[in-house]
């Protein structure tokens, strides 16, 4: 396996344009001969699918929800970004680019991530064109709010719906599609696995979750908007249904997966409770805009917060990073968070948890302002926990929530293997190690509208393709592959749910390759997980059928895909011995805790290759190179 | 808590379905209504029997996906919450509960809880949006919107696509959905070239899927987990008079254009 990132040369602000004049083009009449395959319907695979077929390509589009509307980037709440400096406030496609770089902890591709900011502006004026309903000031101008870890404010946003709004955008834009017979929407189909003919990404093999029929689609690419992987830790801010099937099963015939141990955890999120608890909410970091993080000076203080007097309160935070106080990166917010629950500042059940509070902001802006800003947020808080945050502070923990790592794509998003392209969160392109705020659903539309529809099209007009149909063998083949998995499940008729196994499956990675590592952990896990998994084909139970609705086998398959790719994950983060954003070793800090990175070895993009089951992987290493934005300990002090 | 459960179970779209009993014991008041589902189905599958079907994603209230009438009351007895977001805090001890799928024609169940709403798919296909090819759209800033008309055509966009309006209506009819989809668009400058055409291709669309008509109960917006007015469904009839007898705004004629 090589990687060849094609990324261009020549002056950086220049080179997009440059690649996108060298591409070659696929003639008008000739696209509609072309069918391109897209899986998954968020941000990245809609506003992809809509794009192509608007550009004239037969396009099959497949979600496992009930409608493309449901797609879990309806979640996002916070933003996205753009350098549109509307605010005037010292906001350039440079400094975009430089702030996610470096938010990035230096482990992204240079190239990409310039390519995104140039991006950005495009993409707000494509979705205001939509009827995105964005917030607006007085003078019917867009308004901007600062958000996590930014010093200006370019985060565009539809009150704390701002994914849900995009997402009905591109859905929209899809749906036009379908009406007009351009697309053919598969909804309730869950890619099972890819097949490939001569090499190439032809196809894949689904299964329709209403019938349990298992059936191929073939075609001249496939793409991949399938999101991310956090759903490892069974609790994750991620929707139910979010899992890595269709990239790992991917990486199993050959798609190189990177640096899949860059996880992100989220600073504020609802705390657990008790043990039936099924996922985990998070409430948008524009909370941090106006809220104070603290815990009592003294530890185990049980008293209500309203009693704890300023001077007994740490608003740690602050007092550790005076210059982006609150405002800190995720990683930072999380890590501080833990340290603190862990040295026994935690409030709430159990100690795992941090005050956000809004009592100053109130008593400065009014109650007034406070609910026009975050009132969804603040109701959704009160609905799941039965507290008033206008009057009590909020309790909040760190929980999983975006994956950084994924399929390993080239400067046109396609993967190592031909044909197959990788875009949104399933792919692991432009966050390096941590990802900024509101800068996910940037990148989703970035690739889906305005740069995939022009890199598939240099693909399909140099490959040969021969034409293919999934009568083919190598159709044949991979549908039996699937049929086997699911009759194996289904014939195990142990005496535990899949759900127990998840649960456990979880803890682990949470506990050893959670929001920080040390190689013992990292080892133990390993083999604590291959023996669950094996437990796990001993002794699970999957209730009913394979030719019916049938959830637990859906759920049962999802799991036995995360039992292998956890293995990676944990091999990922054991072989990078460095603290890099997200990833923290705890071998590896700076006397006050700070992440300590090792430019001089690993100052690249571990690419990781499959090479059969219960076989080492191995590494393939894309090495970074920082021209614009200068390598530099990140401080936000 | 100790809480008993009716749960309708029904195999298949062509299968007789019938309500079960299921006691769910030491529940806390803490859990939400789908955690006691999962609580319940966890203790089906220890009994090797099959568990209940529902739809659900991301148990935060925003993707649309659970659905469920529970006493009665699409997404339950909570004002402006989905079943995903309902805690069993707001039940009593002892409480006996019946939970059923949205019932509607245009809803077939799929089993159990779990219906199709592709309907409503085809609702939006029919003209629910605003045209915009990618990389035609002018500076987002080069078109103003009055922040009034910007925030009611938020108000309205906020609809998830449950069908909890669907279900609380005694016709069964989609109007609430429709209307705010329709008025989300038409409340904006962006949507105005196609305004007309739009209602009338969602209401013709409704109709066929096998929707009720609205007879102003105004149960959906009770039910409405978004609380959507109706004052949205208002909007769509003046604009669907309009496109029916008014002078067209647009400089072809309606003859010109097919229409009527």
């Amino acid at each position: 396996m090589e990687l060849v990132s094609r990324v261009p040369g020549g002056p950086i602000e220049k080179s997009w344009d440059a690649h996108r004049f060298e591409m070659k083009l696929v003639n008008p009449s000739n696209k509609r001969k072309h069918h391109i395959i897209v899986v998954g319907s968020g941000l990245a695979g809609a506003s992809a699918a809509a794009s192509l077929a608007e550009l004239g390509y037969r396009v099959s589009c497949f979600c496992f929800q009930d409608s493309p509307r449901r797609a879990h980037s309806i979640a996002a709440q916070g933003g996205i970004n753009a350098a549109k400096n509307y605010q005037n406030d010292g906001d350039s496609v440079w400094r975009l680019f430089y702030d996610t770089v470096k938010g990035g902890d230096f482990r992204s591709r240079e190239s990409n991530v310039y390519r995104l900011a140039q991006i950005s502006v495009n993409i707000i004026d494509q979705c205001a064109a939509q009827g995105i309903p964005f917030a607006r000031e007085y003078g019917g101008l867009l308004a901007n709010r600062s958000f996590g870890g930014a010093q200006v404010s370019r985060t565009f946003y539809a009150r704390g719906q701002t994914g849900q709004q995009l997402l009905l955008g591109a859905y929209q834009a899809l749906e036009k599609q379908i009406g007009l017979g351009q697309v053919a929407m598969y909804p309730r189909a869950e890619m099972l696995d890819l097949v490939l003919v001569d090499g190439r990404a032809r196809g894949i093999v689904v299964r329709d979750l209403v019938t349990g029929k298992v059936s191929s689609h073939a075609g001249d690419a496939v793409v991949l908007a399938t999101g991310g992987y956090s759903n490892a830790y069974f609790l994750s801010t991620n929707a139910k249904g979010c899992n890595v099937t269709a990239t790992w099963r991917a990486h199993r015939r050959g798609a190189a997966f990177a640096n899949p141990c860059f996880t992100q955890i989220h600073p504020t999120c609802i705390p657990a409770h008790g043990e039936h608890q099924s996922k985990l909410t998070l409430m948008s970091e524009s909370l941090r805009n106006d809220g104070r993080i603290w815990v009592p000076r003294q530890k185990g203080d049980r008293r209500r917060p309203n009693e704890i007097a300023d001077a007994e309160r740490d608003y740690y935070l602050e007092r550790m990073y005076p210059s982006f106080g609150n405002l800190v990166p995720r990683d930072v917010a999380s890590r501080r968070a833990k340290d603190m629950c862990d040295d026994g500042f935690g409030v709430g059940e159990g100690g795992a948890g941090v005050y956000l509070d809004f009592r100053d902001a109130i008593g400065r802006l009014g109650r007034h302002v406070v609910e026009e800003r975050y009132g969804n947020l603040f109701e959704m808080y009160e609905r799941i926990t039965g507290e008033n945050p206008y009057q009590v502070p909020m309790r909040i923990y760190p929980a999983p929530h975006y994956t950084m790592g994924g399929l390993w794509v080239d400067y046109n998003l396609m993967s190592t293997i031909p044909g197959l392209h990788v875009i949104g969160e399933a792919n692991f392109s432009d966050h390096g190690a941590n990802r900024l705020g509101a800068s996910a659903l940037m990148q989703g539309l970035a690739d889906g509208y305005f740069i995939l529809p022009y890199t598939i099209g240099d693909y399909l007009a140099q490959a040969k393709l021969a034409a293919v149909d999934p009568g083919h063998a190598a159709f044949r083949q991979v549908e039996e592959d699937v049929a086997g998995r699911v009759k194996k499940l289904l014939a195990v008729g142990g005496s535990r749910s899949v759900d127990s196994f998840h649960r456990e499956l979880g803890r682990l990675l949470w506990d050893k390759c959670g929001m920080s590592r040390n190689a013992a952990g990292l080892k133990e896990a390993m083999e604590k997980v291959r023996a669950l998994r094996e437990r796990f084909w001993k002794d699970v139970y999957v209730a009913g059928k394979g030719e019916d609705f049938n959830q637990s086998l859906e759920k049962a398959g999802r799991v036995a895909d995360f039992f292998e790719f956890a293995e990676l994950m944990c091999h990922d983060a054991l072989h990078r011995e460095e603290s890099c954003g997200a990833h923290f070793r705890e071998e590896y800090q700076t006397p006050d805790g700070e992440a300590r990175r090792d430019d001089a070895k690993f100052s690249y993009v571990a690419a990781w290759e499959f090479t059969g089951a219960g076989n080492a992987p191995v590494l393939h290493r894309e090495p970074l190179a920082f021209e614009h934005v200068h390598l530099a300990q990140r401080s936000y002090k | 808590m100790n809480l008993v459960l009716h749960v309708w179970r029904q195999p298949g779209a062509a299968a007789e379905g019938r309500f079960v009993r299921y006691d769910a014991n030491d529940v806390s008041p803490d859990m939400s209504f789908l955690e006691l589902l999962d609580v319940v189905n966890e203790g089906l599958i220890a009994k090797k029997e099959e568990p209940i079907a529902f739809d659900h994603d991301c148990r935060e209230g925003i993707c649309g996906a659970c659905g469920m009438v529970i006493n009665g009351r699409p997404h339950g007895p909570q004002r402006a919450t989905t079943a995903c977001q309902l805690h069993l805090r707001h039940f009593q001890d002892g409480d006996e509960i019946w939970v059923e799928p949205w019932r509607a024609r245009a809803f077939p169940v799929i089993k159990d809880l779990a219906v199709d709403r592709g309907a409503f798919d085809r609702i939006i296909q029919a003209g629910g949006f605003i045209t915009a090819r990618t990389g035609s759209a002018p500076d987002a800033n080069a078109i103003p919107v009055p922040k009034r008309d910007a925030d009611l055509a938020m108000d309205a966009a906020a609809c998830i696509g449950c069908g909890a309006c669907v279900a609380a209506c005694p016709n069964a009819s989609a109007m609430l959905f429709v209307a705010a989809k329709v008025s989300h668009l038409g409340l904006l400058p962006q949507g105005q070239p196609e305004r007309y055409d739009r209602v009338v291709k969602m209401v013709d669309r409704m109709d066929q899927e096998g929707f009720g008509a609205c007879t102003n109960h105004g149960e959906c917006m009770r039910a409405c987990p978004k609380e959507i007015s109706i004052d949205f469904i208002a909007r769509l009839n003046r604009d669907y008079l309009k496109a029916a007898v008014g002078p067209q705004p647009s400089a072809v004629s309606k003859v010109e254009r097919g229409f009527g």
